[in-house]
């Protein structure tokens, strides 16, 4: 592989996160603007406009705990005071279902730790009827549009009480009630899902619109490509959240691109409007989603916002991350605990304080308890036979066709033939 | 052709350990060789596959991808259009639709339509099949979808000592090859009783693995245990199952494991069945379409005039992989047992 012009070999770059385990974690260096600093642009403004915005971060809360600068919604008191409990019932609820996962009592979960505002503050910007197509990490937005915690935990038991009828994987929720999309396990098909439903309400003459949410490692998926083409060429009214917790599961966010330029820059080159957002700060949460809702509203087309946060525990139950990352990152994350930051914010209003916090804290605490009794006396996963088991052939198509039928019969066969102790319902 | 060995010297391995030495073992001798997929760097990949290889072999031959499937395939392509023999893993087989075109269109069809201008020496690794709780999304066995495409080999091991013979042939093979690992196998034997203790591969024969570099053929089915009464064809997990079942019921079954799928060692097959006169086939997989009515029509073609019933097909059910009903829906001992005793009826 000589060459005559004795030009210097290529080398491949290969990404390398920061800190690996027995590394101290030091994020001192990550830039973080001030709050307040950033502009707001008017919601009809064109996206060449504001590309800035998509390489900043928008911050509300600053460090004396007061809301600042042109992003400050200004929400009530008492509409800050539900977010902070919607923010604390997620995180309550995350501890008990992990912890049942680790009981024994179902096959998996997934926490939300520490990015609790970006589902929560979201949830609480868009209107109750807009359409929401999430990721696997967003029990907050049911939680905050008033999903009984028991049905959730149904389902994450796939029990009597489960209307996903034990199909699908623990928390991959389907409530259109809620206006909250089937979860799926594959990644980021969701995105082209929203552009979609957000092109048929705008053709029908619909005033509702559709958000959708992913992590910073899905948008490699070429379903997110397609997405934002989607919706530039028919101005969707669709908002798409970049989830950046900095993990997939063990790789960083530079293997999705976060070496080179931010998630919301992605944003630029399609002709959409990019905001990058603290996603640990509830109210730049808010008020970006409510600032991308108004142009999607009005027709001025699709926002992309990436959300800056951190995972701060595992992927999942199935996984250990200080196999490959420094214990010490979750604690030294530089932008906080979204819960304590409204927390403090509310306080520094004068509109809480310890003996209200903890007051709420014991009634979710309770609250979430006692959904969870209620869900365990519909019974635990592999306890028994909570479906009925021909239910197995329900929902493949509308109406079951005769090898279905066939099948379903050589099934019900085969049980009696085992002797099995499974009582048919 | 047999196993080729090339050192005496064997331990014990599951099959986690047998794929990763593997990797090891051709990394060692071919620096082309390279491995890459999500986690599988500096993690080791999910299920610690491919544990220690980044640290052994650097970064540029062991990295993690992007989260894209389409991705990793066309670049595995490229890669092995510029002389690179790229194993890329797909997490879970359930993962691996985004990545169809790029294997169907690309990497199956490229020695074909530039008439050996170019070829795609890649071999993508990707667990598959059920009995973990996985539910749809973790489950799923999509081998018949492969296997209806020309141009790609599909490979799927029962043991440690195949896993890694197969996974070697693989690799050094000149064509794209799809290796299926069994994940619920992946720790110890499964016979289909769910509910008995787990078993590892520490007993097992096939868990005797060399140290060094072997091979196992590609396109050679393995006769795991001789029997006269009928043939019972299987691969992967469902070939434990089937053994557990013939010591349960007393049958005296030939059991074949096929190993590879494409190209299919039909000679063993048609061996076995002239030799018992009856034949059933075994998948996880759903049942239409699915590679065993592929199975029973060449059975059927080329055996007909020596079958003394119909080739029986014991398969998954044609419904998505269902979460908390797993076990009604994995062809089990008492599925097989009930085929069985449909097909040695007269
Ligand atoms: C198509 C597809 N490929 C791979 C996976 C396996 N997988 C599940 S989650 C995940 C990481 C996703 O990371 P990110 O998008 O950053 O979201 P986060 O989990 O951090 O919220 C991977 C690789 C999958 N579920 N679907």
């Amino acid at each position: 592989m000589g060459d005559a012009r004795n030009l210097k070999p290529l080398t491949l770059h290969v990404p390398e996160p920061r800190f690996r385990p027995g590394d101290a974690a030091d994020f001192s260096d990550l830039e973080v603007p001030p709050a307040g600093a950033a502009p707001r642009p008017d919601t009809a403004a064109p996206p060449r406009d504001f590309t800035d915005l998509a390489y900043t971060m928008v911050r509300v809360l600053d460090e004396q705990h007061q809301a600042v600068g042109p992003w400050n919604p200004r929400l009530s008191p008492d509409t800050l005071r539900r977010m902070l409990r919607h923010m604390a019932t997620v995180r309550a609820f995350d501890e008990r279902m992990f912890r049942a996962q680790r009981q024994g009592k179902t096959s998996f979960y997934m926490k939300s730790l520490g990015e609790e505002a970006v589902a929560v503050a979201a949830a609480h910007a868009l209107d109750a009827e807009d359409m929401c197509f999430p990721s696997y990490r967003q029990q907050g937005l049911l939680i905050a549009r008033g999903c009984p915690l028991v049905d959730m935990m149904n389902q994450i038991y796939s029990n009597t009480g489960d209307k996903l009828q034990g199909k699908q994987l623990p928390i991959m929720y389907s409530e259109k009630r809620f206006g909250f999309f089937s979860i799926s396990g594959n990644l980021t098909t969701q995105y082209p899902q929203a552009v979609g439903w957000a092109m048929a309400s705008a053709s029908k003459g619909d005033t509702r619109i559709a958000a959708t949410w992913c992590g910073e490692g899905s948008t490699a998926e070429g379903d997110f490509h397609s997405a934002l083409t989607f919706a530039t060429v028919y101005r969707a009214p669709v908002i798409f959240n970049v989830v950046n917790n900095q993990w997939a599961i063990s790789s960083f966010s530079g293997f999705a691109g976060a070496e080179a330029t931010t998630f919301a820059a992605r944003a630029i080159g399609y002709g959409i409007a990019g905001l990058r957002v603290d996603g640990n700060d509830p109210l730049a949460v808010y008020a970006a989603t409510r600032w991308a809702a108004e142009r999607a509203r009005t027709n001025v087309g699709p926002t992309l916002i990436e959300h800056f946060t951190y995972r701060a525990e595992g992927h999942s139950t199935s996984d250990d991350p200080s196999q490959y990352r420094s214990t010490g990152e979750p604690t030294s994350w530089p932008l906080g605990d979204p819960i304590r930051r409204l927390k403090d914010h509310l306080v520094a209003l004068g509109e809480w304080d310890e003996p209200r916090q903890e007051a709420m804290d014991r009634a979710v605490a309770e609250e979430v308890r006692a959904a969870q009794k209620a869900a365990e006396a519909n019974g635990i996963l592999g306890h028994g036979l909570a479906q009925p088991l021909d239910s197995l052939f329900d929902g493949v198509f509308e109406e079951m066709p005769w090898h279905l039928r066939e099948q379903r019969q050589m099934m019900i066969d085969e049980e009696a033939a085992s002797g099995r102790p499974w009582d048919r319902k | 052709m047999t196993d080729v060995i090339d050192t005496p010297i064997t331990t014990r391995m599951n099959m986690i350990q047998a794929i990763n030495s593997a990797m090891d073992a051709t990394m060692a001798r071919d620096p082309d060789v390279i491995v890459m997929g999500e986690d599988v760097g500096y993690f080791g990949g999910v299920f610690r596959a491919t544990a220690g290889l980044q640290a052994k072999y650097g970064k540029t031959r062991v990295f993690d991808t992007p989260i894209t499937e389409c991705g990793i395939i066309g670049v595995a392509v490229g890669m092995g259009a510029y002389g690179l023999r790229p194993v890329p893993e797909i997490q879970f087989a359930d993962y691996i639709y985004p990545a169809l075109d790029q294997l169907v269109s690309e990497a199956a069809r490229l020695r074909y339509r530039s008439a050996g201008d170019f070829t795609a020496p890649i071999t993508v690794r990707s667990p598959y099949g059920g009995g973990i709780f996985g539910g749809q999304t973790h489950s799923q066995s999509p081998e018949g979808i492969f296997t209806h495409v020309s141009g790609i080999k599909t490979v799927i091991p029962s043991t440690p000592y195949d896993a890694k013979g197969l996974l070697i042939a693989a690799i050094a093979d000149n064509d794209p090859v799809l290796f299926l690992e069994p994940k619920r196998i992946y720790n110890g034997p499964f016979n289909g009783h769910w509910d008995r203790p787990a078993e590892n591969w520490s007993k097992h024969p096939g868990g005797e693995v060399p140290t060094g570099y072997y091979t196992v053929p590609l396109g050679e089915a393995k006769v795991v245990r001789a029997g006269e009464a009928v043939t019972m064809l299987a691969y992967g997990t469902m070939v434990h199952v089937c053994a557990q079942v013939a010591a349960d019921t007393g049958v005296d079954a030939e059991i074949i494991d096929l190993r590879t799928l494409v190209p299919l060692d039909i000679a063993a097959i048609e061996r076995s069945v002239r030799k018992t006169g009856r034949c059933m086939v075994v998948h996880e997989a759903t049942r239409t379409g699915g590679f065993g009515a592929e199975l029973a029509a060449l059975v059927q073609e080329r055996c007909f005039y020596h079958l003394e019933a119909p080739v029986e097909r014991v398969t998954g059910f044609d419904t998505p992989y269902p979460h908390s009903l797993e076990w009604a829906y994995f062809p089990g001992p008492v599925r097989i047992g009930q085929a069985l005793k449909k097909i040695l009826k007269d």
